[in-house]
């Protein structure tokens, strides 16, 4: 099935093209994504503003096209990068199952192959994955914790650009069928 | 029944994923521990960071070292080939002495310390949105425990807050859960510094009639129970007076020259906290090289050792010596010593035995054998 540039929104959901992914290249992808949160930011600080788990978590939601795939990728994500965090496990947690669960179901209705919509929603949920840490880490832990607004939309439009190559070079590792 | 959970099933899972998420993140903050999948995950990271960082720098060598050398051939590519070699490696001996510079510091201060400190080295950084987090490559199969002290010779750079088997992790000063027990040099104010996520921090609970000023070292204060009393820990940028408290805000000395390599102290000792900010500490040079490359030794003893009053001791002596007068003795008809020559005498050629050691007179130097190198003072930055 392709897909027209002019097209957006999917008539239904069966419309929408499901994607496959060994399990291993999951895990690797994932396993890389925490990696490079861990290592890249120390050698090229200019880095730091990506989120490349959200970025990871986002693209297989999307793709995968079902929401309890999707939460459950975000869930083995966020408490993956919550067990290298210094804050109590589930915060990343929490977050990522709500932006996993919700990136697959706008991915069910949109096509999600259009590199805008990709980028709108790279940006998106990056600022999304944000405020709800922010909200999680004032009202959970009463932490207080400040939200710097222009900066974080210009780190979600920085993620989202960053995005749509990633997620060029992750439908590469799509199972062909 | 069936059909209903059929329909709500997606949400039906959120909830519950959500749900055990909430109880775990609760009893994750109410319990003191590592929990075992933290172990799971720094155990399976770490390793992959050290060989990503052996990868990194095995790559770099072998870039410099063979693959801008790989096209030789044309005599002009080759010289700028070898230029292109020479100035990397002159970048890389910088660095390799940088490294060595570090390393050297980190000696002299674990030297110099009462503390027990343990070597480490930062191998990556936490995964917090807003955290200040690095990990380092000791654990506790070295040693290190949760709540131990980290520093650098320049001042401290934060505290353990997880020890894995084989790497902990360590709060940044800057991180905004960071507190800290600091005093003032000058006046003694005391306070809470705390990480505000920036590259200064802030200090808290000075009372506004204490007195701190703007350039006032801090020090930690040892009530914290983490870092002994006497680490430095920053410079005051800014001081501004508020009721009931100062708000002021430091800029941390450990952090100046990046994090590389720290020490963990294992077992802490609580020290004095100097007279005199470390900028300002007299600091020992050796005297300059003599002109001409001829060495000192040709000066009289007598003219560079002692005191004035030894010198003037030597005159009278030469001076009796010379018409065979013995001090002290003045038998009736003798003739008094001529002391209209007092000091056309020459000097005597070996020093008075009185004379006092010349190290006394001096400010104190290293050690035998050791280069007069001095520990670069927290934020002063001469040995960098």
């Amino acid at each position: 099935m392709t897909y027209s540039g002019e097209r957006i929104l999917l008539s239904n959901e069966r419309e929408g093209q499901t994607s496959r992914f060994r399990l291993w290249v999951v895990a690797g992808v994932a396993l890389a994504s925490i990696l490079f949160q861990v290592y890249i930011p120390r050698h090229l600080p200019f880095l730091g503003f990506l989120e490349m788990p959200l970025l990871v978590t986002v693209y297989f939601a999307l793709v995968r096209r079902s929401q309890v795939s999707g939460l459950l990728v975000g869930t083995a994500i966020g408490l993956a990068q919550d067990s290298l965090a210094p804050h109590p496990l589930g915060m990343f947690g929490i977050i990522k199952t709500l932006v996993g669960y919700f990136a697959a179901s706008v991915g069910v209705r949109i096509d999600v192959d259009h590199a805008f919509i990709r980028l709108l929603l790279g940006s998106f949920f990056y600022v999304f994955h944000q405020v709800l840490y922010w909200v999680m880490t004032r009202a959970l832990l009463g932490r207080p914790l400040v939200l710097d607004w222009p900066r974080t939309v210009l780190e979600g439009a920085l993620n989202g650009v960053v995005g749509v190559a990633l997620f060029v070079f992750l439908d590469r590792l799509k199972v062909r069928s | 029944m069936e059909s209903f959970l059929n329909r709500y099933r997606n949400i039906t899972v959120l909830l519950l994923v959500i749900m055990a998420q909430l109880v775990l993140l609760a009893v994750d903050a109410k319990v003191q521990g590592v929990p075992l999948i933290r172990v799971w995950a720094v155990t399976a990271v770490t390793p992959m960071a050290r060989l990503l960082e052996g990868v990194r720098s095995g790559s770099s060598g072998f870039l410099h070292n063979y693959v801008l050398l790989k096209d030789t051939n044309d005599e002009n590519r080759r010289l700028k080939a070898d230029l292109d070699r020479l100035k990397m490696e002159n970048i890389a001996l910088r660095n390799d002495l940088n490294t060595a510079d570090r390393a050297k510091a980190l000696q002299l201060f674990q030297a110099h310390t009462a503390s027990k400190t343990l070597a480490a080295t930062v191998i990556g950084t936490g995964t917090g949105a807003n955290s200040r987090v690095v990990f380092v490559d000791r654990g506790s199969t070295a040693g290190v425990m949760r709540g131990m002290a980290v520093v650098t010779p320049d001042g401290i750079v934060g505290k353990v807050v997880a020890a894995y088997p084989v790497a902990s992790q360590v709060l940044l000063i800057t991180d905004p859960d960071f507190a800290a027990g600091v005093t003032g040099q000058k006046n003694g104010a005391h306070g809470t510094l705390k990480g505000q996520g920036t590259p200064q921090c802030k200090v808290d609970y000075i009372p506004f009639e204490d007195r701190i000023e703007a350039g006032e070292m801090l020090y930690t204060s040892g009530d914290d129970r983490v870092f002994p009393r006497g680490f430095p820990v920053g410079v005051v940028k800014s001081v501004r007076d508020a009721q009931p408290f100062k708000e002021v805000m430091v800029e941390p000395s450990g952090l100046q020259h990046g994090l590389q390599d720290v020490l963990i102290l294992i077992e802490g000792v609580h020290q004095a906290i100097p007279d005199v900010a470390p900028g300002l500490q007299p600091i020992y040079l050796a005297p300059p090289p003599p002109a001409g490359g001829k060495p000192a030794e040709a000066q009289s003893p007598a003219a560079s050792l002692g005191t004035e009053a030894d010198r003037l001791r030597g005159q009278y002596q030469a001076l009796g010596a010379a018409e065979n007068h013995t001090y002290g003795q003045n038998p009736a008809g003798a003739r008094p010593p001529d002391f209209t020559r007092l000091g056309a005498q020459p000097a005597p050629s070996t020093p008075p035995v009185s004379a006092p050691a010349p190290a006394a007179a001096k400010p104190p130097g290293p050690p035998p054998g050791e280069t007069p190198k001095p520990v670069g003072p927290p934020g002063g930055g001469q040995n960098r």
